[in-house]
């Protein structure tokens, strides 16, 4: 999609929406999960892309603006190709995820919360992740890395790099 | 299998998590999933079963141990109004991460403990509220009820008992907050996860203001063993006033960090010794938090308590969700209570001043403080706040957010005495 065109769900995602709505006793229940969704569809959830979500489940824009500001799933900025989620909460950081972060950003010439000139890396903190048994904790595009290390990281970054060149 | 000698139980959650493919029906099935479930279905009432649940002595899994028999019975009958029930499966208090395994490993286990509930609580459509995070683990979840549904175990008329329930995985999207129930049925809803005043309290008024109960995920999966087995031998295990098993999710400073599920009153030093591993560096922790990051941390005195909901509460902290982050003596205990101050500022939802505010200030003060910055009188303000937000707004986020400071101060005054400057530079 490119920035002028109107943001449009498939045909096979109205579908879908359709069903969610269904299971539940309003169509305001179908926010969160239709903005996974477009967040999904359309790599982030840009203004038009609010309003879009709006229409489509019958909301107010305000509605949609203040789930989406509420919630930090939830992006409003597009970010990198991949988006590397680091867990710093007390666990993890027991376990070296503040000398992680630096790690990864001391690599990529990137400060916490920044994306790589080229667009493949973001990095950011968040909050416990629900997995403390495998800490240090990494998501990356919403897939649980656990046991993370500097060597770890550094060959998924070599890795991916490899990838997007080919 | 769970033994029937209630002397002999050392799991129930877990009884059948490291069984493989145990996610799939027909494996769950072969191993005794639903066995039970026509059963519940055909000759128990819903009268008996909250009763049964009652006897049984559960209490909630997820935080706040209150008594699930109770609980139900509050939800008040014939309303004309449809009842709700919502799985709290948001695992978002830090050291937190049990339900996970039972959401991807046995699915099957929740889902039946949900029907059962559902069926005893008069319900037609229940929801799983899942952390935003964990969509392996919903992808799992969806998995194992399409194949529920496909074989007449959710739906209409389910195996022919005349009783119908319908259940959807709702995935949440990164806020700490909506694991307060309330907050959860707001989040539900579409809108921000702001929790309600109480009363009225969900069971009378929830889910698009409907009688509405929620339970954590171990709560739920805890109810076909008791149904099964009966009340009373679940209260036989255990310790009195904590019944049952518990798991238990041990993180940080220990050699097998992971999820244990032990029969309640099970020493922490056991668990942490025996099956843990035992510390990283030295014998004693230097401190523990018991019950995931809201429980006020405990310290080496507390070692050989046993981990039940009164003898914790006369430690002086809290069982809450079972999550144990421990610390050895190479934890900065002044660098944890810093980050978990930026959790909670972070994750205060911002309705309640003292909360709002409150937060704020706690994190400020406490980099300060691990900067070697803050002034005595700092640290006065640090304790004022801390106790002043405590109790004092509409959830107990800020009851939270003040333990970790509060325990800093009250277990470690010398490390915090060493870090403040005498003077201002």
């Amino acid at each position: 999609m490119t920035m002028n065109e109107a943001p449009r769900f498939s045909e096979e995602r109205l579908q879908e929406i359709q069903a969610l709505v269904a299971r539940y006793p309003g169509p305001q229940s179908a926010l969160l999960p239709v903005l996974h969704m477009a967040q999904e569809d359309f790599g982030y959830l840009s203004l038009d892309v609010q309003k879009y979500v709006a229409e489509v489940l019958g909301l107010t824009l305000i509605q949609v603006r203040e789930v989406v500001t509420f919630y930090t799933m939830f992006r409003e900025q597009p970010c990198g190709k991949y988006l590397m989620e680091v867990c710093t909460n007390a666990s993890c950081m027991l376990n070296g995820a503040d000398e992680l972060v630096r790690h990864m950003c001391d690599k990529l010439g990137i400060k916490v919360g920044e994306t790589t000139p080229d667009g493949m890396f973001t990095v950011t903190e968040v909050e416990c992740a629900g997995a403390c048994s495998g800490a240090p904790v990494v998501q990356i595009n919403n897939v649980y890395h656990e046991n993370v290390d500097a060597a770890y990281i550094d060959a998924f970054i070599e890795k991916a790099s490899k990838e997007d060149a080919a | 299998m769970i033994p029937s000698d209630p002397k002999q139980v050392t799991q129930i959650c877990f009884d059948r998590i490291r069984i493989p493919d145990q996610r799939r029906l027909e494996v769950a099935r072969a191993n005794g999933a639903y066995s039970f479930l026509p059963t519940v279905l055909n000759e128990f009432n819903s009268e008996q079963i909250i009763e049964e649940v009652k006897k049984s002595g559960l209490r909630g899994r997820g935080g706040a141990g209150f008594p699930t028999g109770l609980k139900w019975s509050f939800v008040p009958r014939n309303t004309g109004k449809p009842t709700y029930l919502l799985c709290n499966a948001d695992e978002g208090e830090p050291g937190t991460f049990k339900d996970r395994d039972i959401m991807r490993y046995d699915p099957h286990l929740l889902i039946e403990g949900m029907i059962m509930a559902g069926y005893a609580l008069g319900v037609r459509d229940a929801y799983i509220y899942i952390r935003g995070e964990f969509v392996a683990e919903a992808r799992v979840l969806n998995e194992a009820i399409a194949e529920a549904y496909a074989a007449n175990l959710l739906g209409e008329n389910i195996l022919g008992s005349g009783y119908s329930m319908h259940l959807t995985v709702h995935r949440g999207a990164g806020a700490y907050i909506c694991g307060e129930e309330t907050a959860l049925i707001e989040s539900l809803e579409g809108k921000p996860g702001r929790p309600r005043f109480k009363p009225p309290f969900p069971a009378v008024e929830g889910f698009y203001r409907c009688p509405t109960v929620v339970n954590n995920v171990e709560t739920l999966s805890t109810i076909p063993a008791i149904l099964k087995h009966g009340g009373d031998w679940h209260a036989a295990i255990g310790a009195p006033n904590s019944a049952g098993c518990k798991i238990f999710s041990v993180s940080g400073h220990v050699n097998r960090p992971g999820n244990y599920e032990v029969p309640m009153g099970t020493p922490l030093k056991t668990l942490i010794e025996d099956y843990c591993g035992g510390l990283k560096r030295g014998t004693v922790p230097k401190a523990i938090i018991p019950g995931g990051s809201s429980a006020p941390w405990l310290t080496s005195e507390h070692y050989e308590l046993p981990l039940t909901f009164d003898d914790l509460v006369k430690a002086g902290s809290m069982l809450g969700s079972g999550a144990i982050i421990v610390m050895d003596e190479t934890a900065d205990v002044i660098k944890i209570a810093r980050r978990l101050s930026h959790f909670y500022a972070h994750e205060s939802c911002g309705q309640c001043t003292p909360c709002r505010e409150g937060t704020g200030w706690l994190e400020r003060l406490m980099i300060r403080l691990e900067a070697g910055k803050a002034r005595a009188s700092d640290i006065e303000v640090l304790r004022d706040a801390a106790e002043h937000m405590a109790g004092r707004t509409i959830c107990a986020l800020a009851d939270g957010a003040a333990a970790p400071v509060l325990s800093m101060l009250k277990h470690f005054p010398e490390e915090v005495r060493a870090r403040v400057v005498e003077k201002a530079a």
